[in-house]
């Protein structure tokens, strides 16, 4: 299977919708809402892409991000992050940390599931 | 008439006296056997030098001319001597204290060692005594002419005598003042031949006084008529030009070059100046004596137009008194001798010392070490000085033509020395006095003198247009050099005094106001104004005790062991002595002394070297003096460690406050942050579903339902958020508005928690405490009911009991009366209690839509309202305890 996609997110709301969203382009989309056990979670799921929440409960997306590339394993994750915090140094920092793809809360719909297509792409 | 050939013999031999008394006055000072050389007559004698020709020839001429005016002249320095010897004692306490060579080396040494001013100081002397020197040129050769018969019936040539005149001068300063080096610039030779001299002036003008008094007028009756009769004796006091003048002859009595050579440098004993205090103004007093009468007879005797300054002479002549105008002429030959020779020998001191000497040592490029061959550039440096000054007093001489009265140039000159007065006071009285304060003190004293006085002096025409007197440079009236400023009218003399000093003091105290001491200058201050307080009278060893071994290895301790070495070498070489430790001599030993004295201030030096030189015979006074210096030090250090102690301070509170505003600017960021988050939030979700509401096709009622219901409760969330927002920023910066009102507090209870559960998210029982009706409240009851929602509400959000249950308690003690809401709820986590009163402390592991604002309004209302509201950890869950506002907070508000 490699339409894996993990979710990592605290909010009902949004979980519901990417969910949606991705389920009709033939994901299977699990979803992780604590920041603590995120990168366990990722390690034993071993999804193709990760869709990663800025402000979790726990630990915070940049950390979780920064401690996955520090494993081997996951150098080549595709991780798009997604924050409501609006600071562009959020970006530099992540962008730093080795993320795939970064984009400010609210997105389009579009957006998402054309992000999600490219990275997909292009870890192949 | 007595011919020029027979007075210039007679001049001759008097020179060739006064050269054997200085030569055997040296001798014996040399061995050690001064006698009554020492005594304080002489040294009252020796200040004589303030009695120049221009005293001895000049002051009738004064009288002649002006009146009772020239008694200022001995009035001031009288003042100085009888009502200031307090001053004098300190000026010459310093003096001794700080081995000053001259009035520039005083002052510099004062203000921090400075060479620069003791150049300023020294070209100023110059340029103010130099006309001086060529006045006593003046007086001895018009004085020779006197004697050689009415100008121009024969050819006595005045240039030419002044010229043989100033070289033989020169020779005996040369000879006598810089025969030796020593440590004190101390000449006993010459000190012993102005006293003789002194002697002969003051009998030389008695005798012709005398003659006139009895021998011309017929006694002192007789004359006392003659002297009422005559316009000199009326006293019309001009008052303004009086004081000034009284005041500047002190000045200048206290500051002239000559003055501090005999008063300071030559004094031999502190206690001379005791007897000198009444012995010199006598001396004075006795000069003075007979000035009216022989003006008076003078202007009587001889023919309209003959110079009054010269009357001292011409009566005796025209009496066909040879004896005793030959005397006269060697009262003021000595007059003039004297005051040429010591002025000379001063300002050579200066202008090699300080100019000559410092150029010399920077062009050589070894620089500055200790040896034989300095000594010998000194003292030719000296000489050639000595040479150079005299010359350029002949040459004034020679160019000012010789026509200006005599008394008009002592005054200038006296106004041009006048200048150092405010920074020599200043400097042993006011420990605040700077450098740069004396500097810009003594140039604008000095300008204003050149430009107000020294240039006049030489007439319209000559250097000063008669327009510039007249209207001003440029036309510029105010600035007219005789009516600075517009005030016109005033005596040129006392306008070149008010205005120079006036200005230079003013300067002066302004800018050491406004500047920082250095220091060395700050030391040198306290040095200066507490002079008595570190200083012993009189020092001298008595060599007999020292060895040079023990002399050498404590030079070696504190020059160090090189610059030590060369200095007793060089003291061998110079001794004759083989090897390279020298003779302990007295010479040796204040030279030793002074060279330590820079290294460790003067007292230690003088109680190290005292205690080897006279086995263990420091006394008390040598240790008080130690101490006071190592004090002196240590308080400046004190001064400098509290001055640190100050700043880090300072700087500590720089970083309290640097890191208050980092640690303010990340709170606001996080602030920020968390309100971007908390609207985005919502946000997304309505775009998102608005969007796959918009461009699904075929979706279910039931779905399309759902995210409609998802959409709505979003923008409710954002709306509540926003009023949370609002209403913590007026709480918190804005003017509330309090709506009081009285009611009773269980009415307000019941209704919140009736709206409450109307809203209500989960099903939380409530139970009621105490709830007593007779509670009245006089308060915002809307905003009290406000708290007591959010926190019901909380508990129904976020109690996760199995089965919730919130307990509503009312506290009543002593009519304090706080409201209890109490859960069964898992308690919040230790670390988190003391966030969460704070804006968005949504506790981490928490759900629900709150933005983590409502404890923070809640805690913003009861400080308004005056109560309080706080968290208690509660047996089993939370409790939060709302203290309602005192009935006296009430009443404030």
């Amino acid at each position: 299977m490699d339409k894996h996609v993990l979710l990592i997110e605290d909010e009902m709301n949004i979980i519901e919708a990417i969910r949606f969203l991705l389920s009709r382009e033939g994901w299977q989309v699990d979803t992780h809402s604590d920041g603590l056990t995120a990168v366990d979670a990722i390690r034993q799921m071993r999804p193709n892409l990760v869709i990663l929440d800025y402000m979790l409960p726990g630990k915070n997306g940049l950390d979780i991000l920064t401690e996955l590339r520090e494993d081997g394993d996951f150098l080549e994750l595709p991780v798009l992050m997604l924050t409501a915090r609006g600071q562009s140094r959020d970006r530099e920092m992540a962008e730093k940390a080795g993320v795939s793809r970064f984009m400010t809360k609210p997105f389009s719909n579009t957006e998402v599931v054309t992000a999600v297509r490219d990275l997909v792409q292009l870890a192949r | 008439m007595a011919s020029v050939n027979q007075l210039i013999g007679v001049s001759l031999g008097y020179v060739v006296f006064l050269f054997a008394v200085a030569f055997f006055a040296e001798r014996a000072a040399v061995r050690g056997r001064r006698g009554w050389l020492g005594s304080p007559m002489v040294y009252t004698l020796s200040l004589s030098i303030y009695c120049t020709a221009w005293t001895f020839y000049g002051a009738v001429g004064y009288a002649a001319r002006s009146g009772m005016e020239f008694v200022t002249i001995y009035l001031g320095p009288s003042l100085v001597m009888i009502g200031w010897w307090w001053i004098l004692r300190k000026l010459v306490r310093i003096g001794r204290a700080q081995r000053a060579t001259s009035v520039a080396d005083l002052i510099s040494a004062r203000y921090g060692k400075s060479n620069l001013l003791a150049v300023v100081v020294t070209v100023m002397a110059v340029i103010g005594v130099t006309p001086y020197i060529a006045l006593q040129l003046q007086s001895v050769t018009l004085s020779l002419s006197v004697f050689s018969g009415p100008v121009g019936e024969n050819s006595f040539n005045q240039p030419g005598a002044a010229f043989w005149i100033a070289v033989g001068l020169a020779l005996f300063t040369v000879l006598f003042g810089t025969r030796n080096l020593n440590a004190n610039e101390r000449h006993d030779g010459v000190v012993i031949a102005i006293a003789v001299e002194a002697v002969v002036k003051l009998v030389a003008l008695m005798a012709v006084g005398i003659f006139v008094v009895w021998g011309i007028a017929g006694g002192i009756g007789p004359m006392m008529e003659r002297i009422d009769a005559s316009p000199i004796g009326e006293w019309n006091i001009d008052r303004s030009r009086w004081i000034a003048l009284t005041a500047l002859s002190a000045a200048a009595f206290l500051c002239l070059p000559r003055m501090f050579q005999v008063m300071v440098v030559e004094n031999q004993d502190e206690r001379h100046l005791q007897i000198a205090s009444w012995a010199f103004p006598l001396y004075l007093l006795l000069m003075s004596l007979f000035v009216v009468p022989i003006a008076v007879i003078g202007l009587d005797l001889m023919p309209a137009g003959a110079n009054p300054d010269l009357f001292v002479l011409t009566v005796p002549l025209a009496e066909g008194r040879v004896g005793l105008a030959t005397l006269s002429f060697l009262g003021g030959f000595s007059s003039a001798t004297s005051m040429v020779i010591v002025a000379t020998l001063a300002l050579a001191t200066m202008v090699s010392n300080h100019v000559v000497m410092p150029l010399w040592l920077s062009m050589r490029e070894e620089g500055a070490t200790v040896s034989g061959d300095v000594r010998d550039v000194v003292i030719l440096a000296r000489r050639a000085s000595i040479l150079v000054i005299i010359g350029l007093g002949y040459l004034y001489y020679r160019f000012s033509g010789g026509g200006a009265a005599l008394a008009a140039i002592g005054l200038i000159s006296f106004v041009g020395v006048a200048q150092f007065l405010p920074s020599m006071l200043g400097g042993i009285f006011w420990r605040g006095a700077t450098r740069s304060g004396a500097l810009t003190g003594l140039i604008v004293g000095f300008a204003v003198w050149v430009y107000c006085s020294l240039l006049p002096s030489f007439g319209p025409g000559s250097i000063y247009s008669l327009s510039m007197f007249e209207n001003g440079p440029w036309g510029i009236a105010s600035l007219r050099p005789e009516a600075l400023f517009g005030i016109a009218g005033l005596d040129p003399t006392v306008h070149a005094v008010v205005w120079s000093l006036t200005l230079n003091t003013f300067a002066f105290l302004v800018v050491s106001l406004l500047s920082f001491p250095g220091p060395l200058e700050r030391l040198q201050g306290a040095q200066f104004v507490n002079v008595f307080d570190h200083s012993t009278q009189t020092r001298g060893w008595d060599a007999a005790f020292a060895t040079s071994e023990d002399l050498m290895i404590m030079s070696q301790r504190i020059l160090g062991s090189e610059e030590a070495q060369n200095l007793f070498r060089a003291e061998a070489r110079r001794q004759g002595v083989r090897g390279h430790l020298p003779e302990p001599t007295q010479a040796f030993l204040q030279q030793l002394e002074r060279e330590l004295a820079a290294s460790v201030g003067s007292a230690t030096a003088h109680a190290m070297i005292s205690q080897l030189v006279g086995g263990a015979s420091v006394s008390v006074q040598d240790l008080m003096a130690v101490a006071d210096e190592s004090a002196q030090i240590l308080e400046y250090s004190n001064r400098l460690e509290a001055k640190s102690a100050e700043l880090s301070r300072t700087a500590l509170k720089l970083r309290e406050a640097n890191e208050k505003l980092t640690a303010l600017s990340v709170q606001k960021d996080a602030f920020l942050s968390q309100i971007s988050h908390e609207l985005r939030t919502p946000m997304t979700s309505i775009r998102s579903f608005t969007e796959i509401l918009r461009d699904t096709e075929g979706l279910g009622h039931v779905e399309k339902n759902k995210y409609a219901t998802i959409i709505h409760g979003e923008t409710i969330r954002l709306t509540r958020l926003l009023d949370d927002l609002l209403d913590l920023s007026v709480l918190e910066n804005g003017q509330v508005n309090l709506n009081v009102e009285t009611g009773r507090l269980s009415d307000v209870l019941e209704q919140a928690v009736v709206t409450a559960q109307a809203a209500a998210t989960g099903p939380v029982a409530i139970k009621r405490r105490h709830l007593d009706e007779a509670i009245l409240l006089t308060t915002d009851l809307d905003r009290l009911s406000q708290v007591f929602i959010n926190l019901i509400t909380n508990a129904q959000k976020y109690c996760d009991a199995s089965a919730p249950e919130l307990t509503i308690d009312v506290r009543n003690v002593n009519g304090a009366v706080s409201v209890v809401f109490a859960d069964n709820g898992t308690p919040i986590a230790v670390q988190s209690r003391a966030v969460i009163f704070e804006k968005f402390a949504r506790i981490d592991d928490s759900e629900g839509s709150g933005a983590g604002l409502g404890l923070a309004i809640c805690r913003e209302i009861m400080t308004r309202l005056g109560g309080d509201i706080r968290y208690e950890p509660a047996a089993t869950g939370n409790a939060f305890v709302v203290d309602l506002p005192a009935p006296e907070a009430l009443a404030a508000q």
